[in-house]
């Protein structure tokens, strides 16, 4: 920590008192605060760009036909987006079923029972670890795990590779959340004779619900949108999966395989379902921030 | 035997019983999962290692010099690729840590009325979550061509310069690196504004209080008091740089070669694995999770780093 | 629900007491909080702990229901026996000794529930089986807090004011019928106003229950207590501080005529 150890010597003047700063220094100063509004200017931009760009191509395309359709093949006009969503939503949902409860468990397990034992400092650092894996790393880990033993690409495979970039998020938000109960709440159950169980499960976590689900709304938009992650274990399916272990298309891996190339059909197929996720995410944020609100004390 | 009624109250022992397994149960449950966490991190290495285990036999660590990528003769190296992660994070960073710092100044030291920074600080939060496939999309539709005219003039004025020394190609190193640097903005912005509005207000209030400005306060109290935090949000920003795959993959151009120049096309690390592993086989996917280990190994250490200097960081707080 | 053993005089040579302590020692982690305690508290009396802070009286007192057991580190040695049953020993399970001594905290802390669960919530893990509105009725009444909340027994605890949310705590701890209340400063976070009301409420409870209360105040000692402890600390030569017993008594005796001269000095506010 440092201390403010240089004491400005311009703008005053021994004797004379000068209640104004001297003009270099604020000139500098308006320099600074010039080019820091810049900056965000400057950040503002793309986004602005992406938004607009992403739902007036999104928009243009958008109908019915996206819900119910299959992609055509290329040279075809129209179609829809049907089995990328359905596949998406499947994938979502076999990751959350894998994410969910590892990463509230081992938040209860670090919050409550170890508390600021070494073994929690070592978890939650492999929680933090674990946030910084690549998510093609996650694509390939789930690829040897799932696909090389199942001898298919899958949405269980898609999902296995979301789940791990999940749990970090999913674990964070929900110890964040157990922490935010004090302390006195939990002996005040002790107190009256409950177990750890009873007092976890009846009083800390219906309290710190709001924090969950903010948790699991943040990393459902996160894996809505993953790529890399799915590029080797979901796959992609031209037609609609038939079962969880088959081949799976996705929205965002579709994205990728439209995007690059070159039929302006499927390139607009591409910005309608890049103005899907981005309206899914959006969503989805506003749900958490509404929950991150409600919290009670 | 007590003035106590505890009638209402049955026997306790059988119901305290069944509480006291299904405690110890759940006790050992949560320190399952939680355990299990890290096992997943040394699961995820160990995978990479025994697949990529006959590209490391065969390679060694010459896999990390050569600069061979060839399926036909089964002799792979990943330089180029090493190369090209490295050069395009640091363009990357070159642009996003003042761009970042800046506006996490802008956002802290108020300069708004919190009524303003809260909707733009929403904003940044979107930003941080606009899926990099999104990045990858618009930065080809509409990113290149908005671009190219600045990088053609960059080449004709400053050519002399050895990395604008090629015409800009419609995908480049410049193009992911600059893509990246939007993409990890967000992560330096939302922590070194934390970071900085987390300093004890005693500091600004004592270095205003001496007579300082507004900008001596933040350039030589605030932002050395919050260095660490700040430094810590760049390691952060430099390991999803580093690991990011979509927006390399679509942008770079995927050339397996080394040039000078930040105009000509690359490849990284990520991209190589996203363009060849659907079609690869054999020594290739064993090449191609070495490559993945390295990378793995890579992003680690960067995170791990950051992750002990923002402890520290908070250790001092 | 007449007490059968109603103590008349607690000078009598067969008093009854519900705790006893023997040469207790509380350690945090390897620092010794509290040294050698012996102190036998009587049965249906309200027995206060006082002494200055960092004295070990809520140490001691946490040890009564094992709260200690929370803290990591915490260590006890030495013997508490509830009911001629040492508290402490292997086969004793701390959530069974926290059904039979009750607490209320020094910070009210009722659960992020309605008033009615908060009450019931206690009640229920506890298997019992009668009516509950009835219970929540009566628990409430037996703390005094019925008339002002029993329109709104679905509203959060946390909705209630101050030294309602500490009298909602009292009410969760009587509803599971527990021997013996602890209570660790209850009102310290509480206005004259409501603490004279609390203070009241610990007269009709100890009816029925052993109270023992840990307190900053003195006149609370002497307005509400039958017995009373008066804790001191002494540095160690590591440079901590250990807290001890100084001398334990009828309250009137120790207010008004104390052997020990630290415990004089204190009462009289001559201390330090």
């Amino acid at each position: 920590m440092t201390t403010p150890d240089n004491t400005p010597t311009s703008g005053t003047t021994p004797g004379t008192m000068s209640y104004t700063v001297a003009p270099q220094r604020k000139l500098f100063g308006n320099i600074m605060t010039g080019l820091v509004i810049a900056c965000a200017l400057l950040a503002a931009l793309p986004l602005v760009s992406i938004l607009i760009t992403v739902i007036t191509n999104g928009l243009s395309r958008f109908g019915p036909a996206i819900f119910t359709e299959l992609p055509p093949p290329p040279l075809v006009d129209g179609g829809g987006l049907r089995n990328a969503i359905v596949g998406t939503l499947t994938v979502m949902v076999i990751s959350a079923a894998i994410s969910v409860p590892f990463g509230i468990m081992a938040a209860i397990y670090v919050s409550e029972f170890a508390r600021d034992t070494k073994l929690a400092n070592a978890v939650r650092f492999g929680i933090n670890v674990l946030s910084g894996v690549p998510s093609i790393i996650a694509g390939l880990f789930a690829y040897g795990v799932v696909v090389l033993a199942t001898g298919t690409f899958s949405a269980v495979a898609g999902g296995v590779a979301l789940a791990v970039l999940m749990i970090p998020i999913i674990e964070r938000t929900a110890e964040e959340g157990l922490k935010s109960i004090p302390l006195e709440v939990r002996q005040g159950a002790l107190g009256v004779g409950a177990t750890n169980f009873q007092t976890i499960s009846q009083i800390v976590l219906p309290a710190s619900l709001p924090f969950l689900a903010t948790g699991v709304t943040l990393a459902l938009a996160r894996a809505s949108g993953e790529t890399a992650a799915l590029l080797f274990t979901a796959l992609f399916n031209q037609f609609d999966a038939r079962s969880v272990w088959q081949p799976t298309a996705t929205l965002s891996v579709l994205i990728y395989n439209f995007a690059i190339s070159p039929y302006k059909n499927q390139q607009e197929l591409a910005w309608v379902a890049a103005f899907l996720i981005m309206v899914f995410i959006l969503i989805v944020s506003i749900i958490a921030r509404r929950l991150g609100r409600r919290t009670q004390f | 035997m007590t003035t106590a009624d505890r009638s209402a109250f049955g026997d306790d022992t059988q119901s305290l019983k069944v509480a006291r397994t299904i405690d110890t149960g759940f006790f050992w449950l949560t320190a399952f999962f939680a355990l299990a966490i890290a096992g997943i991190l040394l699961w995820i290495v160990y995978e990479l290692f025994t697949i990529a285990w006959p590209a490391i036999q065969k390679f060694g660590l010459e896999f990390l010099t050569s600069s061979r990528w060839n399926p036909v003769e089964n002799i792979y190296g990943a330089l180029p690729q090493i190369y090209g992660t490295i050069i395009s994070s640091i363009i990357a960073l070159l642009v996003a840590v003042p761009l970042g710092v800046g506006v996490a100044i802008f956002l802290s030291e108020d300069f708004l009325p919190s009524k303003v920074v809260t909707p733009i600080a929403f904003l940044i939060e979107l930003l941080a979550a606009v899926p990099s496939v999104v990045y990858g999309l618009w930065g080809i539709f509409v990113f290149i061509p908005f671009i190219t005219p600045f990088l053609d003039f960059i080449h004709t004025t400053l050519g002399w310069i050895p990395i604008f020394s090629t015409p800009p190609s419609s995908r480049a190193m410049i193009h992911a690196g600059l893509v990246l640097a939007i993409m990890i903005s967000p992560i330096i912005i939302s922590i070194s504004r934390d970071t900085l509005a987390s300093l004890p207000p005693q500091l600004r209030q004592g270095s205003l209080a001496l007579g300082a400005t507004r900008w001596e306060t933040i350039l030589q109290v605030l932002i050395p008091a919050g260095l660490s935090g700040i430094i810590g949000s760049i390691m952060l920003a430099l390991g999803r740089a580093l690991g990011e795959t979509m927006a390399a993959a679509m942008l770079i151009g995927n050339a397996n070669k080394i040039s000078i120049s930040w105009f000509d096309p690359a490849s990284t690390i990520a991209s190589l694995i996203a363009n060849q592993f659907a079609e690869a086989s054999g020594l290739q996917v064993s090449s191609l999770l070495y490559a993945g280990l390295v990378l793995m190994l890579l992003t680690l250490a960067v995170n791990v780093l950051a992750e002990i200097i923002v402890s520290r960081f908070q250790e001092v707080e | 629900m007449t007490s059968p053993r109603m103590q008349s005089n607690s000078s009598a040579v067969d008093t009854d007491y519900v705790l006893e302590v023997e040469k207790l020692n509380v350690y945090y982690g390897s620092n010794l909080a509290v040294r050698d305690t012996y102190l036998k508290i009587p049965r249906n009396q309200i027995t206060a702990f006082i002494g200055p802070s960092g004295c070990g009286k809520s140490t001691v007192i946490r040890c009564f229901n094992r709260l200690n057991d929370l803290i990591p580190g915490a260590r006890v040695e030495g013997r508490v026996l509830f009911d001629g049953r040492d508290l402490y020993a292997k086969d004793v399970d701390p959530v069974e000794v926290r059904r039979r001594i009750g607490m209320v905290f020094q910070k009210a802390n009722p659960f992020p529930k309605s008033i009615y669960e908060n009450i019931a919530f206690g009640a229920r893990i506890n298997g019992f089986k009668g009516d509950m509105d009835e219970l929540v009725e009566r628990s409430l009444r037996g703390a005094a807090l019925w008339d002002e909340v029993k329109d709104k027994l679905k509203e959060s605890g946390l909705s209630l004011s101050g030294g309602q949310q500490q009298r909602l705590c009292i009410a969760r701890t009587i509803a599971i019928e527990p021997e013996v209340i602890l209570m660790d400063e209850p009102c310290s976070a509480l206005d004259p106003i409501s603490t004279l009301r609390v203070e009241d409420l610990m007269h009709e409870l100890k009816q029925r229950y052993t109270i023992v209360i840990v307190t900053h105040n003195m006149q609370q000692a002497s307005r509400v207590s039958d017995m009373t402890a008066f804790f001191n600390a002494e540095a160690t030569p590591t440079g901590g501080r250990v807290g001890y017993l100084v001398e334990f008594d009828k309250t009137q005796v120790i207010f008004n005529s104390p052997s020990q001269t630290a415990t004089q000095d204190y009462v009289s506010g001559r201390f330090g």
